[in-house]
């Protein structure tokens, strides 16, 4: 019931702020600067999500709900070193990244591994599992609200625009990860061998690929997603162990729309929800509680017309 | 009048005297019926008036996904609009809970028709993550609105079921086992007289293959969605007027895993599985407010290590050990007797 109301995936104050004392009309072509960069920020940490989602989905037909709880986990880790014990920034946040990574493969080991053919019984089990994180998470911090400091201090002028250095070094960190995830995925052995797997479990053992480890390794790079999402939202937005549950839900919406398993699909669909959640957030009053409803009317609406998402692949053979 | 009395006593010989787990589930409500003898506390009464109204929300979960396939993780939908309707014509208009009841059953039976809309066309994983967006998206609408829906705070001060605890109690045992005997009856598959749960079933393993066998699919799903609805939605107007308070913790995706967690704890694709479970695992859960501090994250560890460890779920394990198929024609036996009680068959072919 409590984290409906206040934002948690970015921190939409900044925003705001910007409105405050100021006419409106002077400042039409700031706002649209400021909801695009909002937006491309949304959505970059949207597919960064999604495209881990999707990417273990497509390889071992995992559905892995608590992929944002792995998300939420790291963020913390970055408060836990960054803010309590107060480590160096790089140190902590390569041992949020690795620690949540680590924690991601054991998950997958021994919780998801065992059960791999039972879809319903993954759903059951990573939902469990993102509860007990959320609740191991409540014992150790509370359900405080909680901020951590940010990397870098100070702002950037762009076009009359102030942004603030996190937002840029999110942005610019976004990128070249899913640049380099595309490249990792379509350029090199690794990510042949994981479409492979994607594409035809029994073919890809037969070729001579280990499906069991390209599982394994897909989990933890799916993971590693999430936690670099999750470590470099950390500083910007406020945490609390109900974090996961919002972005899980538009995380899954983006997955649903750009079709399950399809990159190229969850990035499109991270764009589309993103953008809308900011335009509903800066247009419609209110717009912060409708923000979730309207992306997932979006998805509903969508999915009536393509029932496989923008991208899906219809699996016949499966009769699903 | 004796000749019904006396064909009742035969169907209670000849169906449920020689088979265990039917005569246990018998002797259970029976006990259900007389546990005020033992004790009228408040506190215990209302730990049972809600297991009721759980296990009615639980298993028209396990009608809609147990026996029809359609795995919903939205379930909470038809409840959150049940109690919502109820609280709303209880409050403005002062209708008396035993019409805002059937009034909420019917906007969950239309719940589940709008879910329908998506749902013919999505199948598997596809329907399964779809459904979690509908009870949030009415979570949105109830915080836009805060002055109608209460927003955050919810509807409260609602008319209590009864006067008092000990008739609510009853009120909630009697429409619970009438819920439940009815769904029962809709998802039996050896029924010569309702063939839905064959039906559903069939759906549910091979839906091209049910449809070339001259199943109108579509209509079947129309139906088990709006019953499976009707009687979410049952349990959320009881829940309305038992509770007296509704918020959106009736929409949350914490009210839909709740039914599915005691669904496969007792045994998915059973009536009696979602019973068991929610009538030890519910308690539980209430007991265990005792150290708050840690009772979700044991709830969430003692469901990982079921679904680990026991993936068919306690009461199936269970009913598996005391009860075993006639080979021939088919009839449940208990599984210590050596040969079918009807047919004379040898039972236990393996030995």
């Amino acid at each position: 019931m409590s984290h409906q109301g206040n934002d948690s995936v970015l921190a939409w104050n900044l925003s705001f702020e910007f409105f405050k004392g100021r006419r409106f009309k002077e400042n039409l072509g700031n706002m649209v600067l400021q909801i695009l960069i909002n937006g491309v920020l949304t959505s970059g940490i949207y597919a960064l999500l999604a495209i881990g989602f999707s990417l273990i989905f497509g390889v071992a037909r995992i559905v892995n709900l608590a992929h944002t709880a792995l998300y939420m986990l790291a963020a913390y880790y970055i408060f836990l070193f960054g803010h309590l014990l107060g480590l160096n920034i790089l140190l902590s946040v390569a041992l949020a990244i690795f620690l949540t990574t680590f924690i991601g493969m054991v998950i997958y080991k021994f919780c998801i591994d065992p059960i791999l053919e039972h879809e319903t019984s993954i759903v059951i089990v990573t939902v469990s599992v993102a509860i007990a994180i959320q609740e191991i998470l409540l014992c150790f911090f509370t359900g405080d609200f909680l901020s951590p400091l940010p990397f870098v201090s100070g702002y950037v002028e762009f076009l009359g625009v102030r942004i603030s250095a996190q937002h840029v070094l999110t942005l610019v960190v976004i990128f070249f990860l899913l640049l380099g995830m595309l490249f990792l995925l379509f350029r090199s052995k690794l990510g042949v061998s994981i479409r492979v797997t994607a594409q035809d479990r029994e073919i890809a053992n037969l070729m001579g690929i280990n499906v069991g480890r390209i599982c394994l390794i897909t989990m933890g790079m799916s993971v590693l997603l999430a936690a670099i999402g999750g470590v470099m939202i950390a500083p910007i937005s406020i945490l609390e162990p109900h974090l996961w549950g919002e972005p899980l839900v538009i995380v899954i919406a983006v997955v649903v729309l750009g079709g399950l398993g399809s990159i190229k699909g969850s990035v499109i669909g991270a764009f589309i929800l993103g953008f809308t959640e900011t335009l509903v957030v800066f247009i419609l009053p209110g717009g912060s509680f409708l923000k979730g409803a309207i992306a997932l009317l979006i998805v509903v609406f969508i999915l009536w017309f393509r029932p496989e998402g923008l991208f899906g692949v219809v699996f016949e053979e499966e009769r699903l | 009048m004796i000749r019904t009395g006396r064909r009742v006593y035969k169907a209670f010989q000849g169906e449920i005297l020689p088979v265990p787990w039917r005569l246990i589930s018998f002797l259970f409500a029976v006990f259900l019926f007389l546990f005020p003898l033992i004790t009228i506390q408040p506190y215990v009464l209302r730990i049972l008036i809600f297991t009721c109204i759980y296990a009615i929300f639980a298993v028209s979960w396990d009608l809609l996904a147990g026996y029809a396939g359609q795995t919903s993780l939205g379930h909470s939908l038809f409840f959150g609009i049940s109690a919502y309707t109820a609280a709303l014509l209880n409050l403005n208009f002062g209708i008396k809970p035993w019409l805002t009841i059937p009034c909420g059953a019917i906007a969950g039976t239309v719940g589940g028709l709008i879910l329908c809309i998506p749902a013919l066309r999505l199948r598997g994983i596809y329907f399964t993550l779809t459904t979690i967006a509908f009870p949030l998206i009415l979570i949105g609408v109830v915080h836009t609105f805060p002055k109608v829906t209460g927003g955050e705070l919810g509807l409260y001060t609602l008319t209590p079921l009864s006067s008092s605890r000990l008739s609510s109690y009853y009120v909630c045992l009697v429409v619970a086992l009438a819920s439940i005997l009815a769904m029962w009856k809709l998802s039996d598959g050896k029924s010569k007289i309702v063939r839905t749960g064959l039906i559903l079933q069939a759906i549910r393993e091979d839906e091209i293959a049910a449809r070339t066998l001259a199943i109108n699919t579509i209509a079947f799903k129309i139906v088990v969605f709006s019953v499976s609805g009707f009687f979410a939605g049952i349990a959320g107007g009881l829940y309305a007027h038992t509770m007296r308070v509704v918020g959106t913790s009736t929409l949350e995706l914490g009210n839909s895993l709740q039914p599915i967690l005691w669904t496969l704890f007792g045994g998915i694709c059973s009536i009696h599985g979602p019973i068991l479970g929610t009538v030890f695992l519910y308690p539980l859960t209430e007991f265990l407010r005792i150290i708050p501090k840690f009772r979700l994250l044991i709830f969430a560890l003692v469901m990982v290590f079921i679904v680990l460890f026991m993936p068919e779920g306690l009461g199936v394990w269970i009913r598996n050990k005391l009860e075993k198929e006639c080979p021939r024609c088919k009839l449940v036996n208990a599984s210590w007797r050596r040969h079918c009680r009807a047919c004379g068959a040898p039972i236990h072919l393996e030995r």
